[in-house]
Parts: C-alpha cells; sequence; structure tokens
C-alpha cells in the first residue's frame, strides 16, 4: 500500500470522527443521564427500536427475493430495475416521504383506494414509519445481498440442479444457506438505516409521541426547545447505532470478504 | 487533492458566513435573520429599502426563529435578528447576541385551516375536538404550538392531533395535500396560501397572539444600516407591508 494514502484517508476518518467529539466536547457529560430518561425520550427510543427492528423483518422477507431475482434473472431490462431499486439511496429523504404521501395519502391513488375500501388512512401511524424506514432500508440489504450473490457465482446451483434438485429446493438448501453471512451484514445496515430514518418518517408519518414520533424526530423536536436534550438524545442514537453495527461487526466482514 | 482543497475551503468559507461583505466598490451588505414567517412580507421590502439606500443590497437567512438563535450564538453574522416569538428574542437577549432593547414589530394569531369549500363544516376551535377529524398541530416546542396550547387551555378543549409538525408550513402543506382535514396555523401562513386553503376564524385566537419582536445584533457589521432596516420595518412602509401578509399591528 502507497504511504501516501494515509493523508486523505486519516482526513476521511476525521470527517466522521471529529463531529461526533465536537458532540462530545460540548455536551455536559454528567447530565446525559438526566436528559435520556425523560418520558418523551424513552417513548421515542422504544418506537424507535421496535419500528427499526419490524422494518428490518420486511426488508429480509421482501429484500432478499428482490435480490436474488436482480442477481440471477436475465430478463431484459433487469439492469434499469437494479437501478431503480437503488434510488432511496440516492433520493434526498424528503422527496422519499413525499413520494409516499403521493402514493399512499389521502389523495395518492392507493391511499383513496384504501381509504374508499377499507377506511384505512396509512399516514400518522404507526404503520407509515415502518414503511418509510423499509423503503429507505431495504436497498442497504439488497446491494450487500446482490454483491455476494453475484461474487459467488452459481457454480453450487447449477451442480445441484444438474443432480436433479427442483428450483425452490436449490434456493432453499443451497443459495439461502449462501447467503446467510451477508444477510447479516446487510440486516445490520438496514436496522441501523432504519434507526437513523428521518425525513420520509417526518414528511410522510408526521410527528406525535407514542405514535411516529421516533428517536431521530425525538431530538429534531427538542433541538427547537432544548437543545442540551437534544444533544444527549443524539448521543444515546450514535452508542445505539454503533452497538449495534460492532456486534454484528464479525458477520459483516465475513459478508463483504465473500 | 486539488479538489479536495476546493472543497474544504467552500466548508470553511461556509462555516464563517460567506458573503457577510461581498467585495469591493462601495456595496454595502446588510444580513437579515428573520422568521421564515416573514419571507414574503420582508422580501417585499427588501427592494423599497434598497431603492431609498443606493448601494446597499439586503441580504436574508430566513429559518425557525430557534435555529437562528442557535446560529447567532454559535458565532454567525448578521446585522439585524426578527423573531417569530418573544421566547426566541428572549434567548437571543440572554446569549448575549443582541444590542440594546427588541421592539415589537408585528402580531399573528392562528387560524384554521381547512380544504377549500370546507367540506368537513368547521365552524369554530371546539369543532376540531370532533372525533373522526384528521387534524394537525405545531408542537409544543415550536411558537405556533405554544399558541395552539395556549387556546387549549384557554378554552378547556383539548385536541387529539394526528401529529405535531415542527413547523407551520409542514402543518399548512398537510391540509393543503388532503391528508389532514384541519390544522392550527398562523392566519399570515392561511392568507399566503389562499385558495389552495380555506380558513376559518376562531375568536379564542385572540388568547394566543405572538410578537414579533426584531432587534439590531450585537457588533454587527453594519450597524448603521441595521438601525436604519429596523426603523423601516416599524414604520409606515413596513406595517402596510405586514398588514398586507395578515399581520396585526403590534
Amino acid at each position: 500500500m502507497p504511504w501516501v494514502l494515509w493523508v486523505p484517508a486519516t482526513l476521511a476518518l476525521a470527517l466522521v470522527v471529529l463531529p461526533v467529539v465536537g458532540l462530545l466536547v460540548r455536551t455536559d457529560l454528567r447530565r446525559v443521564p438526566e436528559l435520556i430518561v425523560s418520558d418523551a425520550a424513552l417513548t421515542a427510543l422504544r418506537l424507535s427500536l421496535e419500528t427499526a427492528a419490524v422494518s428490518t423483518l420486511a426488508c429480509i422477507v421482501l429484500g432478499v427475493p428482490l435480490a436474488v431475482v436482480l442477481a440471477r434473472s436475465t430478463v431484459r431490462g433487469i439492469r434499469v430495475l437494479r437501478a431503480v431499486v437503488l434510488l432511496p439511496l440516492v433520493l434526498p429523504p424528503v422527496v422519499g416521504g413525499l413520494a409516499l404521501l403521493y402514493l399512499l395519502g389521502r389523495k395518492g391513488f392507493l391511499g383513496y383506494l384504501l381509504g374508499v375500501t377499507a377506511g384505512v388512512q396509512v399516514p400518522f401511524t404507526t404503520a407509515a414509519v415502518i414503511i418509510a424506514q423499509t423503503f429507505v432500508a431495504m436497498p442497504f440489504l439488497v446491494v450487500s445481498l446482490e454483491g455476494a450473490l453475484r461474487s459467488g457465482g452459481d457454480r453450487y446451483e447449477q451442480i445441484a440442479s444438474t443432480l436433479g434438485a427442483r428450483p425452490w429446493t436449490v434456493f432453499r438448501r443451497v443459495t439461502l444457506p449462501l447467503l446467510l453471512p451477508a444477510l447479516g451484514s446487510g440486516a445490520v445496515l438496514s436496522f441501523a438505516r432504519a434507526l437513523g430514518e428521518f425525513g420520509a418518517t417526518i414528511t410522510f408519518a408526521g410527528s406525535y409521541e407514542g405514535v411516529t414520533r421516533t428517536l431521530p424526530l425525538e431530538v429534531y423536536v427538542q433541538a427547537e426547545a432544548d437543545v442540551e436534550s437534544a444533544v444527549a438524545l443524539a448521543l444515546l442514537l450514535i452508542v445505539v447505532a454503533v452497538v449495534v453495527i460492532a456486534v454484528a461487526r464479525p458477520r459483516a466482514l465475513e459478508g463483504t470478504a465473500r | 487533492m486539488k479538489k479536495l482543497g476546493a472543497l474544504v475551503a467552500a466548508a470553511a468559507l461556509m462555516i464563517t458566513g460567506c458573503g457577510s461583505s461581498s467585495g469591493g466598490s462601495g456595496s454595502e451588505t446588510l444580513t437579515v435573520f428573520a422568521a421564515a414567517s416573514l419571507t414574503e412580507s420582508f422580501t417585499a421590502l427588501k427592494t423599497s429599502f434598497e431603492s431609498s439606500h443606493p448601494g446597499t443590497e439586503v441580504k436574508f437567512n430566513f429559518a425557525g426563529s430557534s435555529a437562528l438563535v442557535q446560529q447567532l450564538s454559535n458565532g454567525a453574522r448578521a446585522d439585524v435578528f426578527a423573531s417569530a416569538d418573544q421566547t426566541n428574542m428572549d434567548k437571543a437577549v440572554q446569549a448575549g447576541v443582541v444590542d440594546g432593547a427588541p421592539s415589537v414589530f408585528a402580531t399573528n394569531r392562528l387560524t384554521i385551516a381547512v380544504a377549500p369549500g370546507n367540506p368537513k363544516g368547521i365552524t369554530g376551535f371546539a369543532d376540531l375536538a370532533r372525533g373522526g377529524l384528521t387534524v394537525i398541530v405545531c408542537a409544543p416546542q415550536v411558537p405556533c404550538g405554544s399558541a395552539a396550547e395556549k387556546v387549549e387551555r384557554g378554552t378547556g378543549v383539548t385536541l387529539r392531533p394526528a401529529s405535531e409538525e415542527q413547523d407551520v408550513k409542514q402543518a399548512l402543506n398537510k391540509v393543503q395535500s388532503g391528508d389532514a382535514d384541519a390544522g392550527l396555523v398562523y392566519v399570515t401562513d392561511a392568507a399566503s396560501a389562499a385558495g389552495k386553503v380555506g380558513q376559518v376564524d376562531f375568536p379564542e385566537s385572540a388568547q394566543a397572539v405572538n410578537s414579533y419582536p426584531i432587534a439590531v445584533v450585537k457588533d454587527a457589521p453594519q450597524a448603521g444600516l441595521a438601525k436604519q432596516w429596523v426603523e423601516f420595518v416599524l414604520g409606515e412602509q413596513g406595517r402596510a407591508e405586514l398588514q398586507k401578509a395578515g399581520f396585526g399591528a403590534p
């Protein structure tokens, strides 16, 4: 490795680490515990953890098949589809929220249908939070899995087929087990992303304590009134995210190595 | 590396508050930090101020009042600060970022924004507590939300909002998009969206009138001009423009 890479690498690291240091330096750490145990904060934390868990589950249930289809299908136009799947990664979060609102809002075509036929209103509900989180987090899972599928190739799957296994058996007994490490890292990334979701949530789901106000939204609310408690909550969010990523790190590394 | 350098320089420029004196030719820039609800009226006032002060350019930073106080107390350079409520101006005074006593130049009160034609037949504040209505208010931490809370306390009507928005425009947007049946917003916001939303005024809004104070920022680079802008806003022309937007007299 050329030593010169250390210079930009250090700058890159500093760009991520220093802002967090800035947060820590300005915070009265002794007051953090009392600031984060307010009812509003704990409610928001619980809502965040629960919705992020459900979103991650939804990402797995929907994202695994999608990744397999994207990696293995030879249908024309699959490359365009792949680009579309990555869209939530690059969309400004507020735009994502607006898009969901235009689909599922009361005047959105699906939302209108749901309202007329079932009397269901999606915005301003916990379900809306989960949809927004799944929307932004799923690409992380799909990208991890698709990468693993492509770099792994389909040699084992072909061999299984030639030995007489049906497609469904191949998927269950060969494809899925090979995917497990990447699934682990992808799920962790999705969970962390869902936990930090803000823009699409506030636009599409609104902000109400106990129903739609997740921890990032609570940080935003507090920033208007009491910056210190907002910073304390932000630290809590950072700690949770770091713990989640650190706990799953060995798997994540394994996943990228494949 | 060169690109990186440019990026770092751009970031540094942003941090130090770019364009506080946009160079040479004797032109002077007046930087006004103002509450987002003043966007339309202050932008209209800028034109006549600039024409009566040749060589002067007025630049705005419109945002939520508390965000502006944040920026000012973290060292943002500005000449004038206009807040949408007393609370945030008090914060600015306490933080020592404004010079002298602030003066109130306008007032604002709440109204109910509804869909055009008022299809849900909302006639007053108490109607908002009706079941089956999706009602949006502002979070109590922001001025429009604390005003809504005051009205709730005064009337004894407890709302069960679907969402507490972070700023009044978001609340308005949700009524405009049709996702909410009613929203508590300022008269000025409802006026700015006239045609797209209907407006149901209620007498109890008099219980929570917001005042808008304005002050010169401490160590303002253009202290003289800043004083003139404040006087201009407080003066006849300022009052007329603000009244046009729906603001009340101080």
